[in-house]
């Protein structure tokens, strides 16, 4: 190797990054907003927004589920929570599409039906993360898993390659053209780089079960149900009898349960053949409350309401891979642990749009107009992902405020707005000078940010005025933040819009930032 | 960022090639191997599957990174071939004997 493993470490980091930045661009965004998954579907939903927690809830949506499921084989029911002040449930259905289940959101207070606009919520931006949409389930999720491991790849290289790791902690020089977008990327990869490598790996973890499968070939023979239900526990419920026998009452099962786990509250309840004397009630212990996902359920008898069984503590490696998961979802140390987790995700997601254009303004600054297509495709397709996916993203919020509530398929047309968007922001940079095109994305992604709070004022009740009064931050947020990041993108639209970087290096030719590119 | 793999153009992006086809799928196939070879030690066999699954992932990186730091394609191969050797062994042994 003859000294020449850094150099070749670097040349893996560049590749291995660039050919599927676009791409982890992407994923570090739509899951870093995912953080607030709960927030923003709450927030899509203002028909909601009068819901408050109550304490007999489980009773409330118990009573109305005999009504709504009589004869299902098996109902969930998600109990409010903080986040999430409503009652999300789903009963198998077999006369029901798709994948067999029927879903409401009841009220606690009531177990009434709450009638809400049809949307995905922050489910979209969710599972867009780890498998698209619009394809495929398992392609989604192997694409992802793919570009995730070049990720990783990416990391590991890029730290092989970086020697001065302390030292650019305190190392940016602004306005210096290609050295300040070094500078940002290594200064946003090192500031939070146990986060990548974490987030990374973990991200891997959670899809692994479907990208190395081998394991399970070799020791259980390929029975990759015997494996699930050793691990995670999963039984099989039994059919119905048709003998009918009343379900016991819940409350003093959730006590048991609560007890049982040391005072720990119960997030979700399943119901298996309600109604039936075969039935068995389990509850699940929240999953905020500590790092490791692996649920722990408590069984109990439908009829008697005696407790069964219940989950007992995990082996080694399932209790790690629990942690592993636990870590990546973020959900564990309560809301500030999560905004550091935002925090981080967004240094992620900065430190992949500085190391794509990094490598696009090197080319210029090499071969200038004699650069090729190659690196004009760079450069539009970084405009279409970094300026794109913001004025898609928030053009999906935009369409949750002014589509007709009572309109057909509405909750398809929120997500064909954003890929209409995205669609039209990644043809826009082809018909545009380079940096035209920054700054009229920024600048488009900025406007609809900054406006999302008055349009949410002219469409809603549940605007700054009342929300920031009231206290509910959970409403808040989200328009603060839109203030924040379209503050951010107008600044930056400013920022590439300005003539006189170009003027300052004018002394220095080899230096230009961002030179314009030939037509 | 330029890597001299080899002083012809046509030479290099062959090695490059080779360097790749070696990182992705011979570094898969080692990591695959690591899975199943790990989901065969002793103790709850449903422990041993989740370690091998979970450290494989290490295991693939490492071939990746391997691959692109050899001074060869030619190594690239081999550096991947040794350590495979006694893990399909150890496979060999415990699953391919027995059936």
């Amino acid at each position: 190797m003859k000294g020449g493993f850094r150099q070749s470490m670097a040349w893996l980091h560049t590749w291995s990054g660039l050919l599927v930045g676009w791409v982890l661009f992407a994923v570090f965004l739509t899951g870093t907003v995912s953080y607030f998954r709960a927030e923003i579907s709450f927030w899509m939903r203002p028909e909601l927004h009068a819901a408050r927690v109550a304490p007999d809830a489980a009773e409330n949506v118990l009573r109305r589920m005999h009504a709504l499921a009589p004869s299902s084989s098996s109902w969930i029911i998600n109990l409010p929570s903080e986040r999430d002040p409503l009652a999300r449930v789903f009963w198998r259905d077999p006369s029901a599409g798709g994948n067999r289940f029927r879903r409401a959101i009841l009220d606690p207070a009531t177990g009434e039906d709450l009638p809400a606009r049809e949307t995905l919520g922050g489910d979209f931006f969710y599972t867009f993360h780890y498998q698209f949409h619009h394809m495929p389930v398992l392609w989604g999720r192997w694409i992802i898993s793919v570009c995730a491991m070049f990720m990783l790849v990416a990391i590991l290289s890029g730290i092989v390659t970086h020697r001065r790791i302390f030292a650019d902690f305190f190392t940016f020089r602004p306005r210096k053209g290609q050295r300040s977008w070094l500078d940002g990327h290594a200064v946003t990869a090192v500031l939070a780089l146990p986060y990548h490598l974490m987030i990374t790996y973990t991200g891997i973890v959670t899809l692994m079960l479907m990208t190395m499968p081998w394991g399970v070939q070799v020791a259980f023979k390929g029975d990759n149900q015997a494996f699930s239900a050793t691990v995670f526990g999963l039984e099989r419920p039994s059919p119905r009898s048709g003998q009918a026998a009343p379900l016991a009452p819940v409350m003093p099962m959730l006590d048991a349960a609560s007890r049982h786990w040391g005072g720990a509250q119960p997030g979700r309840i399943t119901v298996n053949n309600p109604g039936d004397v075969t039935s068995t009630v389990q509850v699940f212990r929240v999953d905020d409350d500590r790092l490791s996902v692996n649920r722990q359920v408590v069984s109990f008898n439908g009829v008697t309401g005696a407790m069964v069984s219940a989950s007992g503590g995990n082996r080694p490696a399932a209790e790690t891979r629990g942690v592993m998961v636990g870590l990546h979802r973020g959900v564990f140390g309560g809301g500030a642990m999560r905004a550091l987790f935002f925090l981080s995700g967004l240094m992620g997601t900065v430190m992949v749009a500085t190391g794509i254009i990094l490598w696009a303004v090197k080319q210029r600054q090499k071969l200038g107009a004699r650069a090729g297509a190659g690196t004009r495709l760079v450069e539009v397709l970084n405009v279409a992902a970094i300026g794109g996916l913001p004025i898609a993203m928030t053009s999906y919020l935009w369409a949750n405020r002014l589509l007709p509530v009572e309109m057909a398929q509405r909750s398809a047309w929120e997500v064909h707005v954003f890929f209409i968007a995205w669609g039209i922001a990644a043809m826009h940079p082809l018909l545009r000078t380079h940096r035209r095109a920054w700054v009229e994305q920024l600048g488009l992604g900025a406007a609809l940010l900054l406006l999302l709070p008055a349009l949410n004022a002219v469409t809603t009740h549940s605007h700054l005025g009342i929300t920031l009064p009231a206290g509910q931050w959970a409403l808040a947020g989200l328009d603060l933040l839109a203030l924040g990041f379209g503050a951010a993108l107008a600044f930056a639209a400013w920022h590439v819009g300005q003539p006189v970087a170009e003027k300052r290096h004018a002394r220095h030719p080899a230096r230009q930032v961002n030179p314009v590119p030939a037509e | 960022m330029t890597i001299h793999l080899s002083p012809h153009r046509a030479g290099r992006n062959a090695g490059i090639g080779s360097r790749s086809v070696a990182a992705i799928l011979g570094g898969y196939g080692l990591a695959s191997l690591a899975a199943m070879s790990l989901a065969l030690l002793p103790g709850p066999p449903a422990e041993a599957v989740l370690w091998g699954m979970m450290a494989s992932y290490a295991v693939m990186a490492a071939a990746v990174m391997w691959c692109f730091a050899a001074g060869s394609a030619l190594r690239a191969w081999t550096g991947l071939l040794i350590p495979a050797l006694p893990l399909v062994a150890w496979l060999w042994i415990n699953v391919g004997g027995g059936a």
